[in-house]
């Protein structure tokens, strides 16, 4: 079973958000899977083209009613 | 089998950069993208705060350029090890407190070691000869190679012509005669070379990359440091130095006046750390205080954040100040207008 991860990047200014993802998806193994929360509208963006260019899945992102930015990645062996 | 050389490009966001690791691309050579974030870059950082700019299209640039080139980038976090290079630089400053030659001395030495450790043979960066006054001459190119340890396993594929052929060179990783000879300050000959590449949108920023160069943020940092017994610095300083307004009224502490509703929101997330006011009584910012605030100029600092609400046009306010740990207490203080705050007090 995958490994779920939380990655708590609330208050942080891009390009944080994207450096704490990148930080614990260098310690995970492919298939696991990690939520990144933010809350700099800029990690909408910047958190979806750094999986691209990383190759890693990006499973969903949206933003609750609290403002807080949810980004699902799976981890992929790229 | 011919083994596949691979390098390490320093992407800024800009076009240099992208036309650096473009070119060796262009030779077979695998690329690798890698950003560092100091702290200090501009980078979307008072776009996020800042209410009016949320409206824009807001994007990392160096994120944008490795995905016009397809490839990977690793952004380093460096704000740690960064200090040293601020507080400390072996060549001085530029214009402002910009070490741009010990940065990318530096820069360039993180590549080197990432390099080494990921088995990646050569590291390439934008630099053009004669392109920065302080950091990109032809002869601080030789000492930020031979500083940060590079050496000749340092790539400048912009102006590779006019210096000494490198390892990649000379082993044939890459062909010198497919390279430039790019010097000066014109912008034309990587406007073309972009054209060549395809690229027809690129960043330019017009007031550069880095916080250190601005002249209005030089000012706040330096009074920063004259007013602290260290030049130590955490990450949350060099961020508040980004917001708002900042008045000094005496030595001791100064104000940081948010100007707006994003700046408003952002400070509140510090305001459990800092003795904190608002007014009450009408519409207005939130200021947070730096430094130590005597219960003898509590009275001053509030009649100063009523200069900049509603309150300003009134004879009185209330103003709500707190002091963490301490119940919140409500002042009721004479306001000021605008010409009753010295130009002095601004930083």
């Amino acid at each position: 079973m995958a490994d779920e991860k939380i990655v708590d990047a609330r208050r942080l200014l891009c390009p944080m958000p994207v450096i704490r993802l990148q930080q614990t998806i260098a310690r995970l193994a492919p298939g696991d899977e990690v939520d990144l929360l933010s809350t700099d509208p800029g990690s909408r963006r910047d958190v979806p083209a750094w999986c691209r260019v990383h190759g890693h899945e990006l499973l969903s992102c949206e933003e609750r009613e609290d403002g807080v930015i949810v980004t699902r990645v799976r981890v992929t062996d790229r | 089998m011919t083994k596949q050389r691979k390098a390490i490009a320093l992407i800024s966001g800009g076009l240099d950069s992208m036309l650096a690791a473009r070119a060796v691309m262009e030779q077979g050579i695998r690329v690798e993208g890698i950003n560092f974030f100091t702290g200090f870059c501009v980078e979307g950082h008072t776009h996020a705060i800042r209410k009016q700019d949320q409206r824009k299209q807001k994007r990392n640039s160096a994120l944008w350029v490795a995905e016009q080139l397809d490839i990977p980038l690793h952004i380093v976090d460096i704000v740690e090890d960064y200090k040293d290079v601020l507080l400390n630089p072996r060549h001085g400053y530029g214009a402002n407190l910009n070490p741009c030659l010990d940065c990318k001395v530096f820069m360039v030495d993180r590549a080197r070691q990432w390099a080494e450790e990921h088995d990646f043979d050569f590291i390439v960066t934008g630099e053009v000869v004669g392109q920065r006054p302080k950091s990109q001459r032809k002869e601080t190119m030789p000492l930020i190679a031979a500083e940060s340890g590079a050496d000749d396993r340092l790539l400048r594929p912009l102006c590779a012509k006019l210096l000494p052929p490198t390892l990649a060179e000379r082993e044939g990783w890459v062909d010198r005669q497919r390279l430039y000879d790019f010097s000066g300050r014109s912008r034309k000959p990587q406007m073309a070379l972009a054209a060549e590449f395809g690229f027809d949108e690129y960043s330019q920023p017009a007031g550069g990359c880095c916080f250190l160069t601005d002249a209005n943020y030089a000012v706040k940092l330096q009074d920063m440091w004259d007013h602290r017994p260290s030049r130590d610095y955490e990450l949350d300083d060099i961020m508040l130095l980004k917001v708002g307004r900042h008045l000094r009224p005496k030595p001791g502490f100064k104000l940081i006046v948010s100007r707006e509703e994003g700046e408003n929101n952002f400070l509140m997330g510090y305001r459990k750390q800092f003795v904190h006011l608002f007014c009450t009584s009408h519409p207005g910012p939130l200021v947070l205080v730096d430094g130590e605030l005597p219960r003898e100029d509590e009275e001053l600092a509030a009649r100063i954040v009523t200069r900049f609400g509603k309150s300003r046009d009134t004879a009185r306010a209330e103003v709500e100040l707190v002091r963490p740990g301490e119940p919140p207490r409500l002042l009721n203080v004479a306001s000021m207008c605008a010409a009753d705050v010295p130009q002095s007090w601004y930083l």
